[in-house]
C-alpha cells in the first residue's frame, strides 16, 4: 500500500472514528440500538455543505450541523421515551425520515464544496500537501474529541449515564431521571455522527444524499474491532479503541482490495465487510477457549 | 486520410481528434499506460461506459496487461468508499484517473489536484464544482457530460403523439444527474406544449408505484438516465403496458429494453468518447485545455412491438429516419 493511500485510509478511519464514538455510545453506553446513525451523518454533511455554500463560516456552519445531529438524537429518544417505541424501529422511522429531510435542506441530491472554503481551508498553506493536512487536523480533532468524551464519562454525570445503560432499573432506585440521561447520550451521539459527516462533507468536497448507506455497520465494525483488540476497564483506552478500530477497519479494506494475491474484486467489498466484522465478533469467543484452554494446561 | 476513416468507423465523433491521436498514440504505444477508473455503483450502463474506455485504448495500441494497467473499482453504492477508492487511485500513481457519475467524480477531484482526472457520465459538471468554465477547465481535470439531448427527445415525442400534454418522469430525488435532468425538462417543456409531471421514486422498489402513480396523471412516461429508474425499467414498463401509457427514455439500451423509441446515446459511445479524451492526455495533452465535451449521439432506436403493446404507432417519418428497428 502506498503512503498516499495510506494516510487516504487513516483520513477517512478518523473521520469515521467520530461515528465510532457516537456509536460506542449509544450501543454500548445507553445499551440503545440506534440506527439513527445512517441518516445524522448525511444529515451533518448536508447542513454544512448547505450553509457553507451560503456563505455562513465553515466553523458555525459545523457547529450547526452538530446541533441538526443533536436534535435528530433527540427525536428518536423522544419517539422511544415518551411513546414507547421500540428503539430500533424508532431510529429507522427518524432515519428514513432524515432522507426526504436532508433532500430538502439540500434542495438537491448532492451539494459540492470543492471550490468553497471549509475548515480545513487555512491550513493547506503551511507547506503541507493536502493529503497530509487532512489526517493531521483530523487527528488533533480526535484527541480533543476523545478527552472531552472521556471526562465526560468518568463524570458523575456521566457515570449516571452508563448506570442507565447498564441497569435501568437499578439506575431508577439510585435516584437517576433515565429517561433525561438518554435524550442527553442520543444527542450527543448523534451530534458526534453529524460532525463526521461535516468532516466528511469539507474533507471530499462534497455532500451527497446517499453517503449515510451502511454508516452504522462502519461504526460498529470499528467500536467491535476496538474492544477485540483492546480489552480494558478504563473509559480511555475503551474510548482509543474505537478510533483505532476505526482507523484499522479502513486499512484492512485497504490492503483487502489492494492485494491482487487474495484475488478479490471489487464486487467483492461489501463481503469483505460482513467478514470483517464477523471475525471481530467471533474473535473474542475464541480467544476465551484458548484462555481456558492455557488455564487447564497449568493446572 | 486512411487512418482517420479507419478511426471513425468505430467512433460517432471527434473520429478526426481520436485519427490524430492514433497517429502519436501508434508512437506512443511503447510505453507503459496506466489508467484506473471507478463507478459509484455497478450497473449495466456505467459497466458499458467502462468497457467503451478500455476498448478506445486497445483499439490504438494497449494491451491489458502489455502496456495498459487498467484497474477498476466500485464503491457499491458508498459515497465513503467512493472517497478512499479515490485515495488508492492517486496513491497508486496512474497516467489518467477516469471516475464515473458526480459522487466518485468529486471524491476524485478532492483526493488530487495534479493528477489528471478524465471524468463522465457527470451530467452538470459545473454544478457538481468539478470545473467551473466547461470550456477551459484548467487544472488536472476535463471530462465527459452525459447531459441528455432533451430537445430532442421532446420533438421525438411530440411526432409520436401530437395530441399529449403531460409527461410522466419517474426519477430518483436522491440521485443528483436526474434531478438536474428532470429540472431542465421541466423548463424546457411548456415550449413543446407539455407539462411535466414528477412522481419520485428513491429505491428501485419504489419504482412500480411511481409508475402507477402516473396512470390518468400522464399521456406518456419518460424515462430520463436515472440508474434507479433504469435499473428497474421492467417495472415501468409493464405500468406502461397494462395501461396503454407508451414509455419513452432517455437512453438507447432502454429501447432495447422495451421502451418505444429514444434518439441519442448508450454508455458504451460515452465511455468511448471518454476514452477519446484518455487517449488524448496519454499522448501528452494538459487536460487543464481540453475543454468539457457533452456526450453527442444520434442514433434513433425504435422498438415495434413495444410500440404495439402500449397501443402507440411509430410515424412513419419515424420508422424511416430509424437507425435501429429493435426486433
Amino acid at each position: 500500500m502506498s503512503t498516499f493511500a495510506f494516510l487516504g485510509a487513516i483520513e477517512i478511519g478518523l473521520v469515521f472514528a467520530l461515528v465510532a464514538l457516537g456509536v460506542f455510545l449509544s450501543f454500548r453506553i445507553l445499551n440503545f440500538p440506534d440506527l439513527t446513525v445512517d441518516g445524522s451523518f448525511p444529515l451533518g454533511a448536508a447542513v454544512t455543505a448547505t450553509l457553507i455554500v451560503s456563505g455562513v463560516n465553515p466553523w458555525l456552519a459545523t457547529a450547526i450541523a452538530m446541533v441538526a445531529g443533536a436534535c435528530a438524537g433527540l427525536v428518536t429518544a423522544f419517539l422511544n421515551v415518551r411513546f414507547n417505541i421500540l428503539h430500533l424501529l424508532a431510529s429507522i422511522l427518524t432515519m428514513i425520515a432524515l432522507y426526504s429531510i436532508n433532500l430538502r435542506i439540500m434542495g438537491r441530491p448532492n451539494v459540492a464544496l470543492l471550490q468553497q472554503e471549509t475548515v480545513l481551508t487555512p491550513f493547506y498553506n503551511l507547506g503541507l500537501t493536502q493529503a497530509e493536512v487532512k489526517p493531521i487536523f483530523l487527528a488533533v480533532l480526535l484527541v480533543i474529541v476523545v478527552l472531552l468524551l472521556w471526562r465526560f464519562l468518568v463524570s458523575d454525570f456521566g457515570l449516571a449515564m452508563r448506570a442507565t445503560g447498564a441497569n435501568p432499573r437499578m439506575a431508577r432506585a439510585q435516584g437517576i431521571a433515565t429517561s433525561g440521561q438518554i435524550y442527553t447520550g442520543m444527542a450527543l451521539s448523534n451530534a458526534l455522527v453529524a460532525l463526521a459527516g461535516a468532516m466528511f462533507a469539507q474533507t471530499n468536497g462534497f455532500a451527497d444524499v446517499t453517503s449515510g448507506v451502511g454508516t452504522i455497520v462502519v461504526g460498529l465494525a470499528a467500536v467491535i474491532l476496538g474492544e477485540t483488540l483492546f480489552r480494558s476497564r478504563a473509559m480511555l483506552i475503551i474510548l482509543t479503541a474505537c478510533v483505532i478500530g476505526s482507523i484499522l477497519y479502513r486499512v484492512a479494506l485497504a490492503l483487502a482490495l489492494n492485494t491482487p494475491a487474495l484475488g478479490l474484486e471489487a464486487s467483492d467489498l461489501q463481503l469483505v465487510t460482513a467478514v470483517l466484522v464477523i471475525v471481530a465478533l467471533i474473535l473474542p469467543g475464541v480467544r476465551n477457549p484458548l484462555k481456558s484452554l492455557i488455564r487447564g494446561g497449568k493446572s | 486520410m486512411a487512418f482517420i476513416g479507419k478511426a471513425a468507423r468505430g467512433m460517432s465523433v471527434m473520429g478526426a481528434v481520436a485519427g490524430m491521436c492514433l497517429s502519436t498514440g501508434l508512437a506512443l504505444a511503447q510505453d507503459d499506460a496506466s489508467v484506473a477508473v471507478t463507478a459509484i455503483v455497478e450497473h449495466p450502463a456505467l459497466d458499458a461506459a467502462r468497457d467503451g474506455v478500455l476498448d478506445v485504448l486497445t483499439e490504438n495500441g494497449y494491451t491489458e496487461g502489455e502496456n495498459l494497467t487498467f484497474i477498476y473499482q466500485s464503491a457499491q453504492g458508498n459515497p465513503a468508499t467512493a472517497a478512499q477508492i479515490a485515495r488508492q487511485f492517486v496513491g497508486q500513481g496512474h497516467h489518467v484517473l477516469v471516475p464515473i457519475s458526480t459522487p466518485s467524480a468529486q471524491a476524485m477531484a478532492s483526493a488530487t489536484q495534479d493528477m489528471p482526472i478524465v471524468f463522465t457520465a457527470v451530467t452538470d459538471p459545473v454544478g457538481a464544482q468539478l470545473v467551473s468554465d466547461p470550456d477551459a477547465p484548467g487544472g488536472n481535470i476535463t471530462g465527459l457530460s452525459d447531459m441528455s439531448p432533451l430537445a430532442d427527445h421532446l420533438d421525438l415525442i411530440r411526432e409520436f403523439m401530437p395530441d399529449a400534454t403531460r409527461i410522466g418522469v419517474p426519477y430518483n430525488p436522491g440521485e443528483a444527474n436526474a434531478v438536474t435532468l428532470v429540472t431542465t425538462l421541466s423548463e424546457m417543456a411548456p415550449e413543446w406544449g407539455f407539462n411535466v409531471v414528477e412522481a419520485a421514486a428513491p429505491r428501485s422498489a419504489d419504482v412500480l408505484g411511481a409508475a402507477q402513480s402516473l396512470v390518468g396523471e400522464a399521456d406518456l412516461i419518460y424515462v430520463p438516465t436515472d440508474n434507479t429508474i433504469v435499473s428497474a425499467l421492467e417495472a415501468v414498463l409493464s405500468v406502461g403496458q397494462d395501461a396503454n401509457l407508451p414509455v419513452f427514455s432517455g437512453d438507447t439500451d432502454s429501447v432495447e429494453r422495451g421502451a418505444v423509441a429514444t434518439v441519442g446515446f448508450d454508455y458504451y459511445q460515452i465511455g468511448r468518447q471518454t476514452g477519446d479524451i484518455v487517449l488524448r492526455i496519454l499522448n501528452g495533452e494538459d487536460p487543464g485545455s481540453i475543454p468539457v465535451t457533452i456526450a453527442s449521439g444520434s442514433d434513433l432506436f425504435v422498438n415495434p412491438a413495444a410500440a404495439e403493446a402500449m397501443g402507440i404507432e411509430i410515424p412513419p417519418a419515424v420508422m424511416d429516419r430509424a437507425t435501429t428497428i429493435v426486433e
